[in-house]
């Protein structure tokens, strides 16, 4: 496993690829000088699906589910960008509920994720307890998206043109519910690591980014802002209804893996901010495009019109045929800016599908990021980093 | 003043080819040459008014038609404008497009990584090696002219007792079902028959 270099008086360590802390399927070679690290160099792919190449296969309504696939821990943020690309090159308009809808799963997403990434960096430094406290409300929300989709992770709920199908009855008032009691396990959560003696010693001073290197490195969401650069694309470039909302960009200061921490427990008080809002704005009407050569009849509407039949048979077979046309759709997922560009040839699939996900750029850092460090704060550093493999490795 | 001009002037004053193309989602799009495309990066870098100093992506796409096959997109985010900015560039299968990693240290692995999928070089980039495919793999997934279902499977091996690497076997032809309706054809194509409504 070690191999010890005789002239320069390094020893080579491979990390991973089956790490716990390596959350994932991470081949991280590091090359060490005793206790210190002096070079990380991460080996990636091991996850690798070929993703862009098989949904220039797919339909664009087939194409969708991939993205679940990607960054598993947030899957309806990614499905958004790539709607948002798709609308945009076929020009339609989502009704306002639909965008409600959204923004109130974007939100729920981003606890979802950060309730993950926040729970398993406790654990990889060796606290048990937030993870199950986190883990409980994280259940919480994934009995919301199988309500609303049918399914935990994989909701396959955001189409093109609007949501799969509206909301249950009774579900606003019980996410109502869970947005109030989340509030209390948050404080609880906080009250064990923000000013726990270990915890600091493992985050504050670790992995440190300065704004300029930030930049440098094409850095984007909590990663950017943990290093001081008030930059969120839900403020900047509001989409969906983002500008009706009223919330807050937390930013760090020193842009170690601390304060990255507590950018990501604040964006989750100012999601739940955001919820509030949206539950109590949420308009009645439709949740999808009226267009029907794009989104799908009703299931009523199709046992009972003949036309319906035929715009039901002729979606679900051939789709829909996109103009010629070049889109980028972009969101601010949990992890960072996501974004699909689309190349429309004018045909029922998408010429190229590039998925630029926010991991990837991250992952790049770490070399940086760890150098001059001790091997236990690599593990820090990685799960600071709030990769997934999904997206990293597409 | 609208800071495509200020791009517009540098190009012009520097003889560089830019030629405006149309990208949805609010993006101001150009393409460019090859040999233009460092010093129109530097620029826009460091310029104080523009500060496109975020490389979000770089990527390429595979057109086997064209005369010149690949196309390398360089997607630039300027933080202080709130404006992204995207270059391309055309190249042959034997060119080779110049690294950026010096301007951007986010290029490296994104230019591995076009590497990898289709096989362009970048000069003078630090690290060329593959990324994503495994290793020893063979061809660049990403072209057009790559299977989808690629050109090996991998097992593990009872009676060698390690994981091999064979032709693929489909256990059933690949199904590439063509879905698109016949009837629409471009708009000048007459059924037999049409011609009749019109009368």
């Amino acid at each position: 496993m070690a191999k010890t270099n005789s002239e320069n008086k390094t020893t080579t360590i491979n990390f991973g690829p089956q790490h716990p802390a390596a959350h994932g399927v991470l081949r991280l070679i590091l090359e060490m000088d005793g206790e210190v690290v002096n070079k990380a160099d991460p080996h990636i792919g091991l996850l690798h699906r070929g993703t862009e190449k098989l949904i220039e296969h797919k339909t664009y309504t087939q194409a969708i589910p991939y993205f679940d696939r990607l960054d598993y821990v947030s899957p309806m943020c990614q499905e958004h960008a790539y709607a948002l690309a798709v609308e945009q090159l076929i020009g339609c308009e989502v009704p306002k509920r639909a965008q409600y809808i959204r923004v109130l799963f974007s939100e729920l997403t981003r606890i979802l994720n950060h309730t993950m990434n926040i729970g398993t960096q406790a654990v990889d430094l060796g606290a048990t307890t937030p993870l199950l406290w986190l883990f409980e409300e994280r259940e919480k929300i994934m009995e919301f998206y199988e309500r609303v989709s049918g399914s935990r992770m994989h909701s396959n709920y955001f189409r093109p043109g609007g949501v799969a199908s509206d909301l249950p009855d009774g579900l606003l008032e019980d996410i109502a519910v869970f947005n109030n009691n989340f509030l209390a396990q948050l404080a609880d959560v906080e009250t064990l690591l923000n000013n726990n003696r270990i915890w600091k010693q493992r985050l504050v001073g670790v992995g440190v980014v300065s704004q300029k290197q930030a930049m440098d490195w094409g850095f984007s969401g909590p990663m950017l802002r943990g290093s001081g650069i008030e930059w969120d694309l839900r403020k900047s470039n509001p989409y969906e209804v983002y500008g009706e909302m009223d919330f807050d960009v937390p930013i760090g200061k020193d842009g170690d893996c601390y304060d990255r921490y507590l950018v990501r427990i604040e964006e989750m008080y100012q999601s739940v901010r955001i919820i509030d809002q949206c539950l109590s704005k949420i308009p009645k009407g439709e949740v999808k495009a009226l267009d029907s050569k794009i989104t799908p009849p009703s299931r009523k509407e199709m046992k009972e019109s003949m036309e319906a039949m035929i715009h039901h048979f002729k979606l679900y077979t051939e789709g829909y045929d996109v103009p010629v046309g070049q889109s980028y759709g972009v969101v601010e997922a949990p992890k960072g800016e996501f974004g699909v560009y689309l190349y429309s040839d004018g045909s029922n699939k998408p010429y190229r599908c590039r998925i630029k996900a926010p991991g990837f750029a991250h992952l790049q850092g770490l070399d940086f990021m760890t150098r001059g460090h001790l091997m236990a704060d690599v593990v820090s550093v990685i799960s600071s980093l709030d990769v997934v493999f999904g997206e990293v490795d597409r | 003043m609208e800071f495509s001009h200020i791009i517009d002037e540098f190009a012009k004053d520097n003889n560089l080819s830019l030629a405006p193309i149309e990208v949805k989602g609010g993006i101001t799009a150009y393409h460019t040459a090859h040999d233009s495309l460092l010093s129109l990066l530097k620029f826009v870098k460091e310029h104080k008014e523009l500060r496109f100093a975020i490389l979000t992506d770089l990527f390429a796409a595979d057109f086997p038609a064209k005369t010149k096959r690949f196309e390398v997109v360089y997607n630039l985010l300027s933080l202080q404008l709130n404006k992204r900015l995207l270059f391309k560039i055309d190249l042959d299968e034997e060119d080779s497009a110049p690294s950026i990693a010096d301007l951007y240290s986010a290029a490296c692995w994104y230019e591995r990584e076009a590497f990898d999928m289709f096989g362009i070089n970048f000069e003078n980039c630090p690290d060329m090696r593959r990324i994503l495919t495994d290793y020893g793999f063979k061809g660049h997934p990403l072209r057009k002219d790559f299977p989808l279902t690629g050109h090996v499977q991998i097992k593990y091996d009872e009676v060698l007792k390690k994981v091999v690497y064979e032709p693929v076997l489909l256990e059933q032809e690949f199904r590439n079902f063509d879905f698109s309706s016949p009837w629409q054809g471009p708009s000048d194509y007459k059924l037999p028959g049409d011609e009749k409504s019109t009368k």
